[in-house]
């Protein structure tokens, strides 16, 4: 987080030294753009933190932990897909849920899917890459982690 | 049709408020528990989204399309990839951070593959998430992670790239 401050500070105080005018053109790009995306931005919150009631941290726990390896995959990658997560909190869970003995396979298709795939964050992707291609990205970040999930079963020798 | 979209999402927007309200006042529980979603989700949002914009304001005044378009454009080859996969390693915060950059990004010349490949793996190699999640799940995990999915990332996107330019695939004007 700090990084990304001073950056940002550094960044902008190049930029006012060497150019002032340019510099203020290029807070007046920053906050229109910001601006325009506001509304996408709420949309995905409201339905961040509806949706995060419905699938808490502890439901993804009890289901993923209690069933076949094979159906862990499948419901962890689908959690994965609807939650959206920083990863402060989904490596410390999943940390947590491999001492509870959950198969890496399993976790990887969780982990995978959060960072990859985002029907919540859809509000926004749509906005700047339109609906077709939205979906179709999703789609192939969702089998992308499939075949990371299933390689990792495979080095972690939990494919039978 | 445009407008009346509009207007119904201001409707829902209005009707979540009210209800979030309502909730606090009368100790709804459950509208509380989303309430706080709301808040905490907003502030970690609100720490990144400034300064990200900032960095993206100045990205646009001050690199030239030349550059960017020789670096990341469509005779770019195999360095464009490299030079996106580094920068991915760099960004903050999660894909909703990516998806303004890569427009930026693209509207500055640099090829759909290129972009998709920068979306792809900011999303799965950002550096301090890579050594927050090494740390608990372990460094050979994290390890065949990128080892497997950054080739299936640029794969993917070349691929969607190719056929979005076969199509004339036109991005979104003016966000």
């Amino acid at each position: 987080m700090y990084y990304l401050y001073s950056v940002t500070g550094l960044a902008l105080l190049i930029s006012i030294i060497i150019d002032r005018k340019k510099t203020l053109t290029a807070i007046k790009i920053s906050y229109k753009k910001f601006i325009n995306i506001i509304p996408a931005f709420l949309t995905m919150l409201i339905l961040v933190s509806i949706v995060l009631f419905f699938v808490s941290d502890r439901m993804i726990s009890t289901y993923i932990g209690n069933n076949d390896k094979y159906i862990g995959v499948i419901v962890a990658s689908l959690f994965g897909s609807i939650a959206l997560m920083p990863g402060f909190i989904a490596f410390p869970l999943c940390g947590i849920l491999l001492k509870k003995g959950v198969s890496y396979m399993v976790l990887s298709s969780l982990t995978t899917t959060l960072m990859m795939v985002g029907i919540l964050t859809y509000p926004i992707e749509k906005e700047y890459f339109g609906v077709k291609v939205t979906i179709i990205r999703n789609v192939i970040s969702f089998f992308i982690a499939l075949i990371v999930s299933l390689s990792i079963g495979i080095f972690f020798n939990e494919i039978l | 049709m445009k407008m009346q979209n509009k207007r119904i999402k201001a409707l829902s927007a209005a009707i979540y408020f009210a209800f979030i309200v309502s909730s606090f006042v009368i100790g709804f529980k459950p509208g509380e528990q989303i309430g706080h979603n709301f808040i905490s989700f907003s502030i970690e949002m609100l720490k990144l989204l400034p300064c990200a914009f900032i960095l993206i304001g100045l990205f646009e005044v001050w690199v030239k399309r030349e550059s960017v378009e020789k670096h990341l454009g469509k005779d770019s080859g195999a360095m464009g990839y490299a030079l996106v996969i580094l920068l991915a390693g760099t960004t903050v915060g999660g894909l909703y951070v990516a998806f303004p950059v890569a427009y930026s990004l693209f509207k500055k010349g640099a090829k759909l593959s290129v972009i998709f490949t920068y979306i792809g793996a900011s999303a799965i190699c950002r550096v301090p998430m890579v050594i927050f999640e090494s740390s608990f799940m372990g460094i050979k995990f994290s390890l065949i992670r990128l080892i497997v999915s950054i080739p299936l990332v640029i794969l993917s996107s070349v691929m969607l790239g190719n056929y979005l330019a076969k199509r004339h695939y036109r991005i979104m004007e003016g966000k």
